[in-house]
């Protein structure tokens, strides 16, 4: 018994640490564009697909560290090709090109990895478990763990204490005033586009040591990656953070007790804060309306 | 004139909500030539290759797009999350016939209301947001019902689908009509609920409470400063086309006696947009035609490849990148000059 | 008997006091001007009288009926209309489509979708009676977007005056406007000042505008009031006079 619920218990918290790289990649975009990224699940794919072509050759620890790379490259090309063009038009037309973008790489994963799914292998050193009895807990799942510990935490430091970061922090808030201070706000949307996406990257290496690749591999994470972001409070990227560990958590916990609602409970959790602080967790207060 | 175009055309200043010049006794031009070739589509469509449940088909995504567009091209407010409200209408359709009764009338009334009550209720939550976050939280809320048909096995039929079920003749006094095996006649019953529909809603915008939803449209601040209920307005609104997008959908459960998750999810509801806006989202035919050519399209290029999710990925960023006011959004501004 | 008051009020951005501790009291049918260097409170007070955002102290008070929490939405219906400092209009309407929504947002028309035609005749009657008010009559079919500042600032005033309020706001209704335009939207506010007895509080840079128009004018500079007074008795005021100079102009 036991030993169940700690199954369900890690197995909660990872989908939850999946949650919160997910959300804030979104989120980073979200916040200094105004642009929803539809395919942000389908550059997790690609992240995980590239990984997958290079472990053979520069091994594990090497895909781990170009695949994001490789992909934020992709993503930043992609920023300036395509969807800075959209950004003074409309909002809906840049969630429909990204929604289109979405469609496209999914598509082209299809085409060229096969629909059926990949394994890809990782070092022997994290595949192992910790003990006969917790067998489930294994090396790669606390590794998995750390990483995103360890880049969520990065990534907080590097928006506090770079100059990239600072700037990127100060334009969510007030991007004319950035502007008129002659930072180059197209680059600074492109850089922070990148940095959004190399998060969804990361997300797809450590996913497909997990559970292996597939060309949907992203599409279940998307979801929860709105809500967390809904749930925390639009604009607040520390609201962000909380949202996905709550709703992380709150699926970990129901697993243990009704493990067919564990996607329900996220949904209740958007209900809820909604319907007591509509602006979320962490929202600023707005005019009065 | 910029891309805030209010029917560009003869004369700018009436919101007309059909828009296009004037006819015949001051009945649009547009609207005549839409009418006179939905009407014989069943004569001309076979002979360029059509057959009638594509046309069905389109008028039916038409509807919905519509519907769409109500809110998104009328009121400003951007739904992601419209084929939720689709699909309730399709599935309260189909479980009625298939665990209710035999009948046709009594599956729409239940579509219409399932998918339009719950999207008032939900409404008004979603009314308080704006732009983008009034978009997610439309998807958000509409994967709640795509979660809910896909788990709910025993009543839904979960990923399979709804099965089991077939739209019925209809009875009016001594009279049946057999919409159930004569597809012409199913095709004149869609038009004639499209009809009904999309009346109501050119009446709708032609009113005082239309001319109020374009204001908030063109300058919600302005608005709000004028006493309007801003929240309350675009409420009814995304009430408005939920209910005209679950009559869509019930249509739809009737058109392939079938209802599945994928009529509920968020990809459905890209989709509906991209046909608003490719046909033009603040014309008030534009998203029937935009239907028209997705629905075509789509139907061609699953045939030839398998690989069209690419092609469809495409025209979304053509149609965003080169031709963003959507074809009859081009024709009237070409016309306008 | 007063209008409208704003008893001590402060508003505060994080650190920031960008309003501290202000009261006025604006009686029926005055004509009030609120001015002050830049970054002088002048917007952020103005901002709270209409119900933009909230004050974070103090109250405002509307013919006795406490008014600080209210909605703008409500404070529209209890009969605050105000105008924008960047012009606020529906620009690809006719000046009479504007009015129109305006009118019927006022008379409860914006939820209807019916109107029998004796209330198209009040309406239409309405609408008229505002442009004539605006001295707009004649360019009643045009696009708003295509007429000149001054005019638009008029169709702007006629959708404000076409919610029948009882105190009007403008915020800055001559700013980027030339010698000509200036001319002609004072003329406008001061017919509607003498002529039609409307309780009137602006926000104004341009000096000549307020003294030749204001009944009263208060003086805020770095959130603070400094003044209070007449015409005259500001133009006497050392203190004003110091403020403006120290401002260079």
């Amino acid at each position: 018994m036991l030993q169940l619920v700690l199954f369900n218990v890690t197995n909660g918290l990872i989908i939850g640490a999946f949650f919160v790289l997910m959300a804030l990649g979104v989120a980073m975009i979200l916040n200094l564009s105004n642009v929803i990224n539809f395919a942000h699940g389908n550059f997790l794919a690609l992240g995980g697909y590239l990984a997958y072509m290079l472990v053979p050759s520069i091994g594990f620890w090497g895909a781990l560290i170009v695949a994001p790379l490789l992909v934020a490259a992709l993503g930043f090309i992609v920023e300036r090709l395509m969807v800075r063009r959209v950004y003074n038009r409309d909002p809906v037309y840049s969630l429909l090109l990204t929604f289109g973008l979405a469609f496209i790489i999914q598509d082209v994963c299809r085409y060229i990895w096969g629909v059926s799914g990949l394994p890809m292998t990782i070092p022997d050193s994290l595949s192992q478990g910790l003990s006969s009895d917790l067998f489930f807990i294994t090396g790669y799942r606390i590794f998995m763990m750390a990483i995103v510990i360890v880049s969520v935490t990065g990534l907080f430091l590097f928006l506090r204490y770079t100059r990239l970061g600072t700037r990127i922090r100060a334009g969510t808030l007030d991007l004319d005033t950035v502007a008129a201070l002659g930072i180059n706000v197209r680059l600074l949307r492109s850089l922070n586009f990148a940095v959004g996406i190399y998060l969804a990257g990361l997300a797809g290496v450590l996913a497909a040591g997990q559970i292996g690749l597939n060309p949907n591999m992203g599409d279940d994470l998307m979801m929860p990656a709105f809500i967390a972001i809904i749930v925390g409070g639009v604009g607040s990227l520390t609201g962000t953070l909380l949202g996905g560990l709550l709703i992380g958590v709150a699926s970990a916990l129901t697993t243990v007790v009704m493990p067919s609602a564990q996607e329900a409970v996220i949904y209740v959790i958007m209900a809820i804060v909604l319907l007591t602080r509509p602006r979320g967790l962490m929202g600023e207060e707005g005019m009065l309306t | 004139m910029s891309s805030t175009d209010l029917g560009a055309a003869a004369k700018p200043a009436v919101p007309s909500a059909a828009g296009g010049r004037g006819g015949a006794a001051g009945i649009p031009f547009t609207t005549i030539i839409v009418w006179a070739l939905l009407l014989s589509a069943p004569i001309w469509l076979p002979l360029i290759g059509g057959y009638t449940a594509l046309a069905s088909r389109v008028v039916v995504m038409g509807l919905v797009a519509m519907a769409l567009n109500f809110l998104l091209g009328f009121t400003g407010q951007m739904s992601f999350g419209h084929a939720a409200y689709f699909g309730l209408g399709a599935y309260g359709a189909g479980l009625t016939l298939r665990y209710v009764a035999n009948s046709t009338g009594l599956a729409m009334i239940d579509g219409i209301l399932l998918g339009g009550v719950l999207g008032t209720i939900l409404g008004a939550l979603i009314c308080k947001r704006r732009g983008v976050y009034f978009a997610m939280i439309t998807i958000a809320f509409g994967q709640i019902f795509y979660y809910i048909a896909y788990s709910w096995d025993g009543l839904t039929g979960g990923f399979d689908g709804l099965r089991g079920f077939t739209r019925q003749p209809i009875g009016i006094g001594p009279l049946v009509i057999d919409i159930q095996n004569n597809g012409t006649l199913f095709y004149y019953f869609v038009l004639a609920v499209f009809a009904l529909a999309t009346g109501i809603m050119a009446l709708l915008l032609r009113s005082p409470f239309g001319r109020t939803l374009l204001a908030i449209r063109e300058n919600e601040r302005r608005a709000r400063f004028l006493g309007i209920a801003v929240d309350r307005h675009i409420w009814l609104s995304f009430s408005i086309a939920c209910f005209f997008a679950s009559t869509a959908g019930a249509l739809f459960a009737l058109l392939n006696n079938f209802a599945d998750p994928t009529s509920m999810h968020y990809t459905l509801s890209g989709i509906i947009v991209i046909m608003v806006v490719m046909g033009g989202m603040r014309t008030f035919w534009g998203p029937l035609i935009g239907a028209a050519i997705y629905v075509v399209l789509q139907d061609y290029i699953s045939s030839i490849t398998v690989n069209w999710m690419s092609f469809i990925g495409l025209l979304f960023v053509l149609v965003v990148m080169f031709f963003p006011r959507g074809l009859l959004g081009m024709i009237k501004a070409r016309s306008a000059q | 008997m007063t209008m409208l008051e704003a008893r001590r009020v402060t508003k505060t951005f994080g650190s920031l006091v960008a309003v501290n501790d202000i009261s006025i009291s604006v009686a029926p049918g005055e004509l009030r001007a609120v001015i002050g260097p830049n970054g002088a409170g002048k917007t952020t007070f103005f901002n709270m009288i209409t119900g933009f955002f909230p004050p974070t102290r103090g109250e405002i008070v509307l013919q006795g009926q406490d008014i600080t929490r209210t909605s703008a939405q409500q404070r529209v219906k209890l009969g605050m209309a105000r105008t924008f400092q960047i012009t606020e209009i529906f620009p690809e309407l006719t000046v009479r489509e504007n009015v129109r929504i305006a009118v019927e947002a006022a008379d409860g028309f914006s939820l209807r979708v019916f109107a029998s035609r004796a209330d198209h005749a009040r309406l239409a009657a309405d609408i008229d009676a505002v442009l004539a008010m605006t001295d707009l009559s004649g360019k009643a079919d045009r696009l708003v977007g295509e007429l000149s500042h001054g005019d638009q600032r008029a169709a702007e005033i006629a959708m404000a005056l076409a919610l029948k309020p009882r105190v009007l706001l403008l915020d800055e209704p001559t700013a980027g406007m030339g010698e000509q335009e200036t001319f002609q939207v004072a003329g406008l506010i001061r017919r509607l000042h003498k002529d039609s007895r409307y309780t009137i509080m602006l926000v104004e840079h341009d000096m000549r505008v307020v003294f030749n128009l204001a009944d009263r004018i208060t003086v805020l500079a770095e959130g603070q009031m400094l003044a209070d007074g007449t015409p005259a008795e500001i133009a006497d005021n050392p203190a004003v006079q110091a403020a403006y100079l120290g401002e260079a102009h």
